[in-house]
């Protein structure tokens, strides 16, 4: 996985303008068993992360990636901020430690499952209760067991399906007990775009 | 936002509503007056219903106090987002920060009642969450 600034460059667009085009998608996902402000939130955060484009693409993989989780954070608002921004942050901070621009694939199955514990410890949730954590878990499995890049996206997408028939034990869709069944994680939605996103950015630039 | 200079433990309100957050304060302040360094936030960085890491640091500098900041929170996003700015803090000060599990405004007159009487942090905090336990 080499990764140039221009593919760097190309991969905050990508993870931007998934969740940028999905955003009333989003907003509609979480209005059914939350607060209606999944979409928009996400959207204010991306928004401020390309705002940092072109010097954000200039920094080292890890730096750009703390760069990323720190901008979600203050800007994203609601949980989904801290949730997403500390993956981000904590995968930089590991991916530093490994001290290479090119992260060989069992640095980066190691700096996921750190980044997945930290989004744990920071939502005190962990897989089956209707969260990110749904697609984070299974598709960070898909990966650690080798899986290739059309195998990640495909469980990603999977895993936010499998969500719609999931008891919410976390977060504000839990207010709604039994009623939250039936219906996608919004988080697990924007969670599955965002991977989508970064797969398809990485083999179309590996391909060229 | 408002503050006063005091050493008993300052006081947080944390609301996705910036006039709950700010109700809040008023009840505070009609029960301690200016003897509780105290200061509010509330709704996302737009003006919209939610909460902010950059709102809640701001408010626990504007709170400051040596004796520490009680933090109330009201809902999820409140609480993830303060628990965020808490870990942003400086060292020296992170461990003088804390989040009560306590209704946003009961726990805010409670706490405030507790630290206008010289308490610290720690007993601030138990008399908010012992309120309904």
């Amino acid at each position: 996985m080499s990764l140039d600034r221009g593919t760097k460059e190309k991969l905050v667009r990508a993870l931007a303008g998934s969740v940028i085009a999905h955003a009333d998608e989003l907003t509609t996902l979480d209005q059914a068993i939350g607060d209606g402000d999944h979409g928009l939130n996400m959207k204010r955060g991306f928004e401020a992360v390309l705002a940092t484009l072109p010097g954000l693409a200039d920094k080292p993989l890890p730096e750009m990636l703390k760069t990323i989780g720190t901008t979600l954070v203050m800007k994203v608002g609601g949980a989904s901020g801290p949730l997403v921004g500390t993956f981000f942050m904590e995968l930089g901070k590991e991916l530093g430690k490994a001290l290479s621009e090119a992260p060989a694939r069992a640095e980066f199955v190691a700096a996921t499952d750190k980044a997945i514990a930290a989004v744990k410890a920071r939502g005190r949730s962990d897989a089956g209760q209707k969260t990110l954590l749904d697609v984070l878990v299974p598709v960070q499995a898909v990966l650690a067991e080798g899986g290739d890049a059309a195998a990640i996206a495909a469980e990603a997408s999977r895993a936010a399906d499998r969500t719609i028939p999931m008891l919410a034990i976390r977060g504000r869709a839990s207010f709604l007990g039994e009623r939250s069944i039936g219906h996608m994680d919004p988080g697990s939605r924007s969670t599955a775009l965002l991977i989508n996103a970064a797969v398809a950015t990485l083999v179309s630039e590996a391909n060229t | 936002m408002s503050s006063s200079n005091s050493g008993n433990v300052g006081i947080v309100i944390v609301s996705h509503s910036s006039k709950v957050a700010e109700g809040a304060a008023d009840m505070v302040r009609q029960m301690v007056g200016d003897a509780v360094p105290l200061a509010w936030t509330g709704g996302d960085i737009d003006g919209g219903l939610g909460t902010n890491v950059a709102g809640i640091l701001e408010a626990i500098e504007a709170a400051w106090s040596p004796a520490g900041v009680a933090i109330l929170v009201d809902l999820g996003g409140a609480e993830t987002n303060s628990e965020m700015a808490v870990e942003m803090l400086p060292e020296d000060r992170r461990t003088r920060v804390v989040v009560c599990n306590a209704p946003v405004v009961e726990g805010a007159v409670i706490a405030a009642t507790e630290s206008s009487g010289g308490s610290p942090l720690v007993a601030v905090k138990r008399s908010a969450e012992e309120f309904y336990a």
